[in-house]
């Protein structure tokens, strides 16, 4: 498992006839249009939140800015209820992530363990979550009767450990080579203590692709914050308030009539176009400029889940 | 798992698969561990007093935030008044689940619900393939990993920012419109996410976008492991491209299409709920509304809990079955190449 590689050194062809050059000029193209269609989308909004809001308006936006600003970004983080939503934001990730991750990997390192009582107990209370669930009304009520609503706390217990990482860390925790376990064990090491200083360390590669899947998730949340905070506005999130902006306009972006209403300075002329395109930027960045690093780790995170020998 | 946006959907269909090989191997390891008689067992749980205090509080968190709501079906069978304790409600046996299926809204969410997920299914697999067979015939390394990168981007991204995206794109004023009218094809913009019927497609073109290039990963893994002396037999035997594509690559992910194809199918009624609910309006909910979005309305914007619950607890009974069925059938058809 832990030797695959997507990519393998391919068999060198020396000739190439006429079929293969037309059809690699095909793929090649067709490749490349997949790409602009995944990116040209992602690199209008950027050139549409750094142009002048009023101007944006009159369309021909594309790849470039035609009257470069920062007015937007200086809208955006000045508006103190995006400030909190964004700190909100970076809370739920950088706890819920450290969390999460600790929780599982701590779970699936008992459930590693073969001579463990309880093994197939916790194993199968686990599993059988994934095919049965309370459902939205009878969630929402248990989160009332708790006490978490209107409470920071309710981005964090609720999706405290998933079954998926839950099965990959414990997947890469029995590729571990036996004897390191064994001789920490004879060293008089605990569970705990071998947990925190041998399997932790050694799990670095799963448990990044963990955090990023938390981290992601966390970070793109926005449905609990509007089943359970939408009256809290300091527990807002970023993603919840470029939510609310979106339901603004129904089926179209700039033929709504919004007055822009600056709080300072008063010379600021946003839109609500403007500023949603803003705000997407500053939305995805955090995760655009993360999941790069990781590729190699989630996709074999996500092997373990695909294919096995 | 979570809330009704299962944040594990897209995860989903590979955890039931691994569970397959998780059952097994608990089956094997319980047989030989089984405690004979409770007094060996307390011993041992004495013994692993630190695994216990490791797993147990978090067997204690699933009980009350996974299995405690389970609880809250019986709502689906009464006349649920939240005022009143659990004693004081009125029993009205199946009554909501009768009236739904008289309820032209239900019966039009469920068809929404069944064409939706049915167009994931087919275009997802249908379009993943495809690309990693294309990408596998990629042979300058950089490239490869350049359009891997960058069609990994939209499914990190959150539905709300898709959906933003999706929207521009779409506008009167969007690219597509401006395309379209460069070109002469259209002498009037149009309002792509006003008209109702195209929302299908709308959807099935952006779930696409978002996903594609993430579900190529298991192909692309799937097609490293095929053996090389077979394309060097081929292209000895004179096969060009084409034909080493249909009689080594696809024969090769074969057993993997099937399996997740029949995973899949355990995932009927999950249509999703971010996309329709993030791109649907009053225009278009004729053909947005799913399941999902008609538990949230019932539920939560007309307090309507008996309803809204009944229609879940449909949701949860019929995948559960579906599911069911799905794992066994992978787990028959499924062959020594998976798990």
């Amino acid at each position: 498992m832990a030797e695959m590689t997507i990519e393998k050194p391919r068999r060198r062809r020396v000739r190439m006839s006429l079929g293969d050059r037309i059809f690699d000029a095909v793929n090649y193209t067709l490749l490349c249009l997949l790409m602009v269609v995944t990116l040209y989308p992602f690199l209008n909004t950027l050139a549409v939140s750094f142009n002048d809001a009023s101007d944006s308006l009159r369309g021909g936006i594309y790849l470039w800015p035609r009257k470069w600003t920062l007015e937007n970004y200086k809208f955006v983080f000045e508006e103190a209820a995006i400030l909190q939503a964004t700190i909100t934001s970076v809370l739920r990730t950088v706890i819920g992530t450290v969390l999460t991750v600790f929780c599982s990997a701590m779970v699936a390192y008992t459930i590693s363990r073969p001579e463990y009582v309880l093994r197939k107990f916790v194993t199968i209370a686990f599993i059988l979550t994934m095919y049965i669930n309370g459902g939205l009304i009878p969630t929402y009520l248990l989160i009332r009767d708790l006490g978490l609503i209107g409470s920071f706390w309710v981005y964090i217990w609720p999706g405290l450990i998933g079954v998926f990482n839950l099965i990959i860390i414990r997947s890469f925790i029995e590729n571990l080579p036996d004897n390191i376990l064994e001789s920490a064990k004879i060293d008089g090491a605990g569970e705990f203590r071998t947990f925190i200083s041998i399997v932790l360390p050694l799990c670095t590669p799963v448990l990044a692709t963990v955090a990023l899947f938390t981290g992601v998730w966390q970070w793109n949340s926005w449905f609990d914050v509007f089943l359970y905070n939408s009256s809290y506005e300091h527990l807002s999130t970023l993603q919840y308030e470029l939510q609310k902006t979106l339901s603004f306009s129904n089926a179209s972006n700039r033929s709504v009539d919004f007055t822009a209403a600056p709080s300072q300075g008063g010379l600021t002329q946003v839109t609500p176009y403007a500023i949603r395109s803003t705000m997407t930027i500053v939305a995805s960045v955090p995760i655009i400029l993360v999941y790069p690093f990781l590729q190699k780790y989630f996709v074999k995170g996500m092997m373990v889940g695909g294919v096995k020998e | 798992m979570y809330l009704i946006p299962q944040p594990a959907d897209r995860f989903a269909r590979r955890e039931t698969k691994m569970d397959n090989n998780l059952m097994l191997t608990d089956m094997s390891v319980a047989v030989k561990q089984k405690p004979r008689g409770l007094k060996r067992f307390f011993k041992l749980l004495i013994q692993q007093r630190a695994l216990v205090l490791m797993s147990v509080p978090f067997v204690i968190w699933l009980f009350v935030f996974r299995y405690m709501p389970i609880w809250g079906w019986t709502i689906g069978f009464q006349n649920f008044k939240p005022a009143k304790s659990f004693w004081e409600q009125e029993w009205v046996g199946f009554y909501h689940f009768e009236f739904l299926f008289g309820d032209e809204r239900f019966l039009r969410v469920l068809r929404n619900t069944l064409v939706m997920s049915t167009i994931n299914l087919v275009l997802g697999f249908v379009t993943a393939i495809t690309l990693a067979l294309l990408l596998n015939e990629v042979r300058h390394l950089v490239f490869k990993r350049v359009v891997q990168t960058v069609s990994y981007l939209p499914h990190f991204l959150s539905w709300v920012v898709a959906a933003g995206i999706i929207r521009t794109v779409l506008d009167p004023d969007g690219i597509i419109n401006d395309l379209l009218t460069r070109l002469n094809l259209i002498d009037e913009k149009i309002l792509f996410l006003g008209i109702g019927e195209w929302f299908w497609g709308i959807y099935g073109a952006s779930i696409v976008w978002k996903d594609v290039g993430w579900n190529t990963i298991v192909y692309l893994a799937a097609i490293t492991m095929i053996d090389p002396t077979l394309y060097e037999a081929a292209e000895i035997d004179g096969a060009g491209r084409f034909r080493k594509i249909w009689h080594i690559t696809l024969p090769g992910i074969r057993p993997v299409i099937t399996v997740l194809l029949i995973m899949n199918i355990g995932y009927l009624l999950e249509s999703g709920f971010e996309p329709q609910y993030l791109l649907g309006n009053g225009m278009n909910m004729d053909y947005s509304e799913n399941l999902d979005i008609f538990v949230l309305k019932y539920g939560i914007n007309q307090f309507n809990y008996s309803l809204s619950v009944a229609a879940s607890i449909f949701k949860t009974v019929v995948s559960f079955i579906l599911l069911f069925v799905a794992n066994n059938l992978a787990k028959r058809m499924g062959e020594s190449r998976l798990y």
